[in-house]
């Protein structure tokens, strides 16, 4: 059967992918950050997945106000990188796994989500901003990779409750797929950080420092804090964290497994209008 | 019953819910139509012209025109959608996030070098921080006129 072996989570800023596009790893303002994902991206060489799992939002880019799905599954067998405004990132195509994303879809729906599937979707930062983070720039992404996009863009966004038991129902259904496939999954987003208004520019990092903290220690404490603190401590764009709670849920520990070993951690501030946390937890095996 | 809002009381903040969204759903779409390079042409060439091709109200036009992107939120703009109004102009995320402060852009960008808007004072609307009512605008740009230093 299938399993997951880890879970990663980190921010997806996209001035991080305009710097990466555009040569500037090098640059002082920049070299901190990225030498926060040095040992991220050895892993990922040690630990290469068969697929990836990426929990991200869609920013005002594959869905406009015409449709906003709160949880939506990408089954097609690929997704191209979107063109935001700047003209598409020179990224790879995103090269899916329509016959595991479809068995998730058909498990977590009879588990009582009612996810949106998505056979058609161009993908944004928010999904290859991650993936550069962890992969640098190769000629093609490591392995397939099931897009799965929550709405953090309209108020109400799902909560952290609901986000951490959909990770649960994400475990069961890829436990209950027959290929033995090594599936990690990705939460992206935040942390504290807002892009509007004359509070634009919060940034809340003992607040992002404790949240990483109970992400590791208590998810299940963490998932019942209401959307009003995270808006108020991490600003309106740090809702974006609810999501790496679906990643979470989806770890051995939460049913019953043993406590996830964490392999790295890291916390900069900041890259634009955001503070970047990024962790890698594995199950024991 | 009405809804609950609890989000109401934040200094500086606009919280992007069901009402803001039905009020700006012309403005929002607009923008999301420059996501296409042709039209961005169109906009570039004519901006009064291409606005009035969407059935917009005039202060959300005006605003659009003048760039006053906290005007645009108050109207009903998302931020996800007013960038690609930056993005057809060349304008980076923190440009645009710097322009609702009055800050200048060095000094929004000494800011977030510094590490960043502190949440203190700037939880709840009536404190003292930076980001309420009675600080704005914020920079050079505010303190002269309120004979601060």
């Amino acid at each position: 059967m299938a399993r997951i072996t880890a879970s990663v989570y980190t921010s997806h800023v996209p001035a991080i992918g305009a710097a990466i596009d555009q040569g500037k790893t090098g640059e002082p303002y920049w070299v901190p950050l990225f030498k926060g994902y040095d040992y991220s991206k050895q892993w990922l060489r040690d630990n290469k997945p068969d697929v990836i799992f990426l929990v991200y939002n869609d920013h005002a880019t594959a869905f406009s106000l015409e449709l906003i799905p709160t949880f939506a599954i990408g089954t097609a067998a690929r997704f191209t990188p979107a063109d935001e405004g700047y003209g598409p990132r020179p990224v790879p195509t995103v090269i899916g796994h329509p016959e595991l994303a479809s068995h998730i879809a058909q498990s977590v729906i009879q588990d009582d989500f009612d996810l949106t599937i998505v056979n058609r979707m161009d993908v944004d930062h928010g999904l290859t901003v991650p993936l550069s983070l962890m992969c640098g720039q190769p000629d093609a992404w490591p392995c397939p990779v099931i897009p799965f996009a929550v709405n953090v863009v309209q108020y109400p966004v799902p909560s952290g409750r609901r986000c951490f038991m959909l990770g649960q129902a994400i475990r069961r259904a890829i436990e209950s797929y027959d290929e033995p496939l090594n599936v990690q999954i990705w939460g992206t987003g935040g942390m504290s950080h807002q892009l509007q208004g004359p509070r634009a520019g919060l940034i809340n990092a003992a607040w992002d420092n404790r949240f990483l903290d109970r992400l590791i220690a208590d998810p299940e404490g963490l998932s019942k804090m209401p959307h009003i603190e995270y808006v108020r401590e991490a600003g309106s764009e740090g809702i974006e964290l609810v999501m790496w709670l679906i990643a979470r849920g989806a770890m051995a520990d939460v049913a019953g497994g043993h406590a996830p070993t964490v392999k790295h951690r890291f916390f900069h501030v900041p890259a634009s209008n955001t503070a970047v946390g990024h962790l890698i937890l594995e199950n024991s095996q | 019953m009405a809804l609950n809002k609890p989000y109401l009381d934040i200094p500086g903040t606009t919280i992007f819910d069901a009402e803001q969204s039905r009020k700006g759903y012309h403005l929002n779409q607009f923008c999301m139509s420059l996501m296409k390079v042709e039209n961005r042409a169109r906009f570039k060439a004519d901006e009064r012209k291409y606005l009035d091709e969407w059935p917009m109200s005039e202060a959300q036009k005006a605003a659009v025109l003048a760039r006053d992107l906290n005007r645009c939120i108050a109207l009903g703009g998302n931020i996800y959608f007013l960038a690609k109004i930056g993005a057809t102009d060349g304008k980076s995320f923190q440009q645009m996030a710097g322009s609702m402060t009055g800050m200048s852009e060095e000094e929004y960008r000494h800011m977030m070098i510094s590490g960043g808007r502190s949440p203190e004072g700037n939880r709840y609307v009536g404190e003292d921080g930076d980001a309420q009512a009675h600080r704005q605008p914020q920079g050079a740009a505010g303190r002269a006129p309120r004979g601060e230093r």
